[in-house]
């Protein structure tokens, strides 16, 4: 795997130098030290699936996941995460291109209209579903408070809960089938 | 909102920290970031330097030792949300975290960083004065240990020295025969409280209320304790009859004033409900506690 | 989801099967959305690209003293920055997009304030800089001096002799009045057995798009073309304004609404200050220049909507037919009036709802109020006149004892009433109210069919015995929707790949049009779904049409595409009949293909395409397989005859006679929680008609995050500006936008009534959800309360303080 060397290309800002793990590629680069992970992402990689709505840490279009945790990059500098390992929507998909359970969900749920809040529903709604696929049998209520953090302003949320279970089917099942052989 | 320019420092100790507190004029701690941030990219701070502390060794060990949780500050509120062996020493940590922002925020946001931070309707300010328990602050002459009840001064202002740094929380294992209850009412989940009420209860090796500990959150300048209410706990003859009497004592702590979406008026009533409605929850939890035990010291 | 139609209008002869029209089709934009391939303006790479910022005021009505930008010019990165003084012929006012007689004081704003600033947010300087960072070190350089001015940001007030004016020229602060009279409102107040009144407000709100307003600009010396990529609503509009402003061809002006992220009205609004100063400063610093405004911003500088105060009289029969009604009401416009009456215009012509009412007098006035200018947010005005009629509904069943459902029942327009017309209440149209079509009785008989009413009602006996507050609320709505005057669609078939293309003028900000749009030119031509692609909103590409706003998408240039799609059907079976040397009737168009009724002979649409454009060359398989067949046209002479022309490319436009109305009852039970005065949604319920639905999914989803701004006009999103003219909380933090938490699982059920004024049949989707939501859950709560006999809530957003001040001010009286 090749590593990439950028450099803050912008200010005149000191700089300092970072690297990191973006999407299962190493990532050298110079920074200033007042630079958003979110701006970072988006400007300096090029990776504008991760969007910014508000900057304040209360939409969560910019959730990404930083060393295997959702967090919000508009509230983390870029120098925090000198050594550290960050995901964002580019990732989901499989190696293959085809869209990743929780992606395909929200398409047969209609849990996107504009959107501009789906690549942060998705990484919420991927480490949620990464930490307790039990979701599936989870009730609405339930759903409803695991997936408050993010804010839409187009579907009701109704397609996104919708989504989300079905996500939650999907990766159970299919580790259910997983398991089968290895049982007997 | 992005941040105006600042020295970034990333010391890899605790007294290097504490020497770029007093080498700058105007420094910061990033602690998990999740309030400092939002107040950088909004340029409500224009702090000359951030001093990150995610190198310092032995921030963020959590230990459960003899009647004290040790929690350091840099621990991750979710860690602290999903550590076991500190729920079973004080489930009250556990269910006040649960009402601490949402998960995503918990993952980054510190317990350190919320109880320096000092937000008057935090969660954690409040469970911490309900505990009476303590902070580790470190200093250039050293450190030093803040009770609770010393450190909360103001709104978003604490006793903690502008050089000082939190290293460690500490709070207290929760005694036998005791019930505890968080709850609070925010306008949306994971908000900010208008009113929140941390509770613990002991009981009496009689089963009769023995003595209570109740602090809020949201009602006034810091987080409080609710004296009256303890007080009126402490007569013994707190029978649970008397429980929707004895929370209206807390109604007075409230100062803050009207404003256009919540009377005070209001939010005494509102706050007075949340005791009454911690204390039967607690008295419910210490009496299965107690019982628990006692069949338990039978059976064996 | 249930689903009832009307009788379909008869089908044409040889009209193909709607296999995907009507169908829940999954959504052809979604896989680039959802891989992060998204598009919004702060995603195009520019090259070179500069950034800007602007100076805002802080302070609501104020002279600027003294204004320095020197020290700003200082700052290392810093290339430009913008004052009145520098920016040429834009230092003027911005047009006043909708004219009205009514509008005697009409008053706009100047990209950047000259001499006087009018809201806390104005814009007053603009800074281009390297990048955003340094471009906000440089803002905070700039010194400004503004000495502040008296101000009344109360509306009420603001009218009153002596208040503080907003323009020191515009007496009472009135910008715009108008009274509107239909039937003899006075001689039914005369005759009527009962009147009853209520006072009613519904506070300032905002769009909230999740993608806040964007700008990107390149100027292209050598071609002479100016290419602005804007998150709006309007790009043909856009590009009219900035072709006047800077004086170019309109050709040489290429406006491009990329993906844009949610619009929801605010965009529709133009141009912004942004949209005019980014255009010019990349023409002045020859690289190109972006603006992406920021949250804290877009609080104080996007357009605001809602607050209006009615008071409304209704006279009736003991009965409780309505005969008469009286509206009187004022309506915020903020510090300036760009977009003229139209939110008060809407709201006064839907006064009287779904109901008969045939005597109304309606009087609004517009006010000026130093805070950020108001322009239509979602719903339009409706959601006020909704929340004002169905809350006088609830007083006056209450005061006749008559249910709440029986006396809307008594007053519904009857399905044999239609077309329903209201002359003299002139809608945004400028023709007089008529309601299309409808079956409102079916509507709330369904309504109360799915509530189980009789069940709820021993619930709720059985919650008040328990001392708990459970209750029920309704509100029935109607809303004029498509508003003309036209746009176009036009459909080609690509030779080379026999994909389906399709434009029109308008945009989409989350509507779903590159599927629904394409489900209709689908089902003519014979193609799949996702070989339809719909490309909108780029002036370079299409440039006939209007723009995205009152629901009207689908309606317009729905209708107008699917006309094109009918005339592409036309040629693709005439060219098809001729290369088969078979009678177009024979000819089915399936899969991409045309081919003989009853024979495996079948032609790709590609090869007809190609075949359609007489050429030269043999390139690709399409082409080889065309030369097998009878040439496109019949007879001798030169491949192009008359007014033929080559390919299969048509193009039609759709301008609708007058409005179509859609409505719908949404209800809703409530509980409110005895400690916290918090409200719980147990169930609300949706009938909804819009008509011929082309997607259901689309438009259940349309519904879904209407009724969630509804949700947050009810119970959470109020903006509070402080009597300085302050906005107290312009941030997530403060503003209370739903999360999925306080959005309640909607049920929905629909009719649907196809519109006669449309070749589609359909309605608009768009604003329909959030009307009736503040007016249902005051009513809910209402009943649930009532108790406790607290007084009529009749100011939205309600909070769970408001609840409880009414509680307890009943309790003590
Ligand atoms: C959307 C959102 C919702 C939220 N909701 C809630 C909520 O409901 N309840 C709640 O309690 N909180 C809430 N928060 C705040 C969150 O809990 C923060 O994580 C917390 O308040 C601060 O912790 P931090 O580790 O992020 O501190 P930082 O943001 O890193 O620091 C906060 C402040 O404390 C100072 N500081 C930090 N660490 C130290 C130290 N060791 N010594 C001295 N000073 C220090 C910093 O200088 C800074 O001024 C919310 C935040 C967001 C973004
Ligand atoms: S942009 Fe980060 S939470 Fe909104
Ligand atoms: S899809 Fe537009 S904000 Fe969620």
């Amino acid at each position: 795997m090749t590593s990439s060397t950028y450099r803050s290309p912008v200010n005149d800002d000191p700089t300092l130098d970072i690297s990191l793990v973006v999407n299962g590629r190493p990532v050298e680069a110079s920074v200033s030290p007042r630079l958003l992970l979110s701006d970072f992402l988006r400007h300096h990689l090029g990776l504008t699936g991760t969007h910014v709505g508000c900057e304040h840490g209360v939409c969560g279009a910019c959730t990404v996941h930083i060393d295997g945790r959702a967090a919000r990059s508009c509230l983390t500098l870029a120098v925090q995460l000198d050594g550290a390992t960050v995901r964002t929507v580019e990732d989901l998909e499989g190696p293959d291109g085809s869209l990743s359970p929780v992606q395909e969900a929200f398409r047969d749920c209609h849990g996107l209209q504009c959107g501009f809040c789906t690549p942060g529903f998705l990484m919420s709604v991927t480490a949620l579903l990464d930490e307790d696929p039990d979701v599936a049998d989870a009730s609405d209520t339930e759903i409803r408070e695991r997936i408050a953090g993010n804010l839409c302003r187009c579907t009701g949320y109704q397609g996104i809960v919708a989504a989300t279970r079905q996500a939650a089917e999907t990766i159970r099942d299919a580790k259910e089938q997983a398991d089968v052989p290895t049982r007997g | 909102m992005k941040p105006s320019r600042f020295e970034y420092v990333l010391p890899r100790s605790i007294e290097e920290a504490v020497a770029a507190r007093v080498e700058y004029a105007d420094t910061v701690v990033l602690s998990g970031g999740q309030s400092l941030v939002p107040t950088l990219n909004f340029r409500l701070s224009n702090p000359e330097a951030v001093i990150d502390l995610r190198l310092v060794p032995g921030l963020a060990d959590v230990r459960v030792d003899g009647d004290w949780i040790h929690v350091g500050g840099r621990t991750r509120q979710r860690d602290l949300e999903l550590d076991d062996a500190v729920h079973a020493a004080n489930p009250l940590i556990r269910e006040t975290l649960h009402h601490v922002a949402h998960p995503v925020i918990r993952n980054r946001g510190t317990v350190g960083g919320s109880i320096a931070h000092a937000d008057p309707s935090a969660e954690l300010p409040c469970l911490l004065l309900c505990l009476d328990g303590e902070v580790v602050a470190h200093g250039p002459g050293g450190a030093r240990t803040i009770d609770a009840q010393d450190l909360f001064e103001f709104i978003l202002s604490t006793t903690l020295e502008p050089d000082e740094i939190l290293t460690e929380v500490r709070f207290p294992v929760l005694p036998e025969r005791t019930g505890w209850c968080f709850t609070e009412f925010a306008r949306r989940h994971g908000d900010f409280a208008l009113a929140g009420v941390a509770a613990t209860l002991t009981l009496a090796e009689d089963g009769t209320i023995a003595w209570g500990q109740l602090a809020a959150c949201g009602v006034t300048t810091t987080p409080v304790r609710l004296v009256a209410v303890e007080d009126a706990l402490l007569d013994g003859a707190a029978d649970p009859s008397r429980i929707r009497e004895i929370a209206q004592l807390a109604a007075d702590v409230v100062t803050v004033p009207d404003d256009e979406s919540c009377s005070s008026a209001y939010r005494r009533d509102l706050l007075v409900g949340l005791v009454e409605r911690a204390l039967r929850t607690s008295l419910q939890r210490a009496t299965e506690r107690a019982t628990a035990r006692t069949s338990r010291e039978v059976t064996s | 989801m249930s689903r009832r139609e009307a009788e379909q209008p008869e089908q044409a002869d040889n009209a193909p099967p709607m296999v995907h029209t009507g169908a829940r089709v999954r959504r052809n934009e979604d896989p680039r959305l959802l891989r992060g391939q998204g598009r919004y303006v702060d995603d195009i790479p520019l090259e070179g690209c500069v950034h800007g910022a602007f100076l805002r005021s802080t302070i609501a009505r104020g002279r600027i003293v003294a204004l320095d930008t020197t020290d700003a010019e200082r700052v290392p990165g810093v290339l430009a920055v913008y004052t009145c003084d520098n920016i040429g012929g834009l230092d003027r006012e911005m047009p006043l997009l909708i004219p009205h007689p009514c509008i005697t004081h009409g008053r706009t704003q100047r990209p950047l304030a000259r001499d006087d600033v009018y809201y806390v947010g104005q814009a007053i300087a603009f800074v281009v800089a390297v990048d955003r960072y340094v471009a906000e070190d440089a803002v905070s350089r700039i010194s400004v001096d503004i000495e502040p001015l008296p101000v009344e940001v109360d509306m009420e007030r603001a009218v009153e002799d002596g208040a503080p004016l907003v323009h020191p020229d515009v007496p009472g602060n009135i910008a715009a009045s108008l009274v509107q009279h239909c039937g003899d409102a006075d001689a039914a107040f005369e005759r009527a057995e009962h009147h009853t009144k209520i006072r009613v407000q519904v506070d300032r709100s905002t769009g909230a798009p999740m993608e806040c307003l964007a700008t990107a600009a390149r100027w292209d010396p050598v071609s002479g073309e100016l290419v602005v990529w804007d998150g709006t609503q309007a790009p043909i509009g856009l590009r009219g304004a900035l072709s006047s402003l800077f004086d170019l061809d309109e050709d040489k002006v290429r406006v491009i609404a990329p993906d844009v992220g949610g619009g929801f009205g605010p965009k529709i609004h133009f141009p912004y200050a942004n949209e005019v100063l980014v255009p010019l400063a990349a023409m002045q610093l020859g690289r190109p220049v972006k603006y992406i405004e920021d949250r804290s911003e877009n609080f104080v500088h996007m357009s605001h909507e809602r607050t209006q105060i009615h008071e409304i009289e209704l006279a009736a029969t003991k009965d409780g037919e309505v005969i008469g009604l009286r509206d009187v009401f004022l309506h915020d416009t903020g510090s300036f009036i760009p977009y003229g009456i139209a939110v008060a215009q809407v709201a006064s012509t839907a006064i009287a709802g779904p109901y008969r009412i045939p005597n109304i007098e309606v009087e609004f006035r517009c006010v000026y109020t130093p805070t950020v200018p108001v322009t239509p947010y979602r719903g339009c005005g409706r959601p006020q006149a909704n929340f004002a009629l169905e809350r006088a509904m609830d007083q006056l069943a209450e005061e006749l004892g008559i249910d709440r459902f029986e006396i809307r029942r008594r007053n519904l327009i009857a399905d044999d009433e239609f077309p329903y017309k209201r002359e003299g209440l002139i809608f945004a149209d400028g023709l007089p109210v008529t309601y299309d079509s409808g079956q409102y009785g079916a509507a709330l008989a369904l309504l109360e069919k799915e509530l189980d009413l009789p069940a709820f009602r021993a619930e709720q006996e059985r919650a008040r015995a328990e001392g708990r507050w459970l209750g029920l609320g309704l509100s029935f709505y109607v809303e004029g929707t498509g508003l003309g005057p036209y746009e176009g669609g036009r459909v080609r078939i690509h030779p080379i790949t026999g994909k389906v293309y399709v434009n029109t003028g308008l945009t989409t900000q989350g509507q779903g049009h590159a599927t629904s749009m394409a489900q209709l030119v689908a089902d003519q031509l014979g193609v799949a779904v996702d070989d339809v692609i719909v490309v909108e909103g780029d002036t370079g590409v299409y440039d006939w049409g209007v723009a995205t706003f009152a629901s009207r998408a689908m309606v317009v240039s729905g209708s107008a595409i699917h006309k094109a799609a009918v005339k592409a059907r036309e040629r693709v079976l005439e060219i098809a009949a001729n290369m088969l040397e078979v009678d177009p009737a024979d000819i089915e168009l399936k899969d991409g293909a045309a081919g003989v009724r009853g024979t495996a002979t079948t032609i790709p649409l590609a090869a007809i395409a190609t075949v359609s454009n007489p050429l030269r060359y043999a390139f690709n398989d399409a082409a080889q397989i065309a030369t097998q067949f009878a040439p496109a046209s019949k007879g001798d002479g030169p491949p192009l005859q008359g007014d033929s022309r080559p390919g299969i490319e048509t193009e039609q436009f759709y301008s609708p006679p007058h409005a179509t109305w859609a409505y719908g009852v949404h209800a809703a039970i409530v509980e409110v929680d005895p400690v916290s005065y918090d409200l719980q949604v147990k169930r609300y319920v949706i009938v909804h008609d819009c008509g011929k639905m082309i997607n259901p999914m689309i438009v259940e989803g349309q519904i879904a995050g209407g009724v969630a701004s509804g949700m947050g006009g009810a119970f959470y999103e109020k903006l509070e500006y402080e009597a300085n003219g302050n906005l107290r909380n312009a941030s997530f933090m403060e503003f209370l936008m739903p999360y999925a938490t306080e959005v309640p699982h909607m049920e929905m059920h629909h009719l649907e009534t196809p519109t006669p004024l449309n070749p589609i049949g359909a309605k608009g989707a768009g604003e329909a959800g959030t009307i009736p939501v503040a007016a249902v859950i005051a009513s809910g709560i209402q009943d649930a309360l009532a108790p406790e006999g607290i007084g009529p809530l009749w100011h939205v957003p309600l909070n769970p303080s408001v609840l409880h001040d009414a509680v307890r001010e009943a309790r003590s009286r």
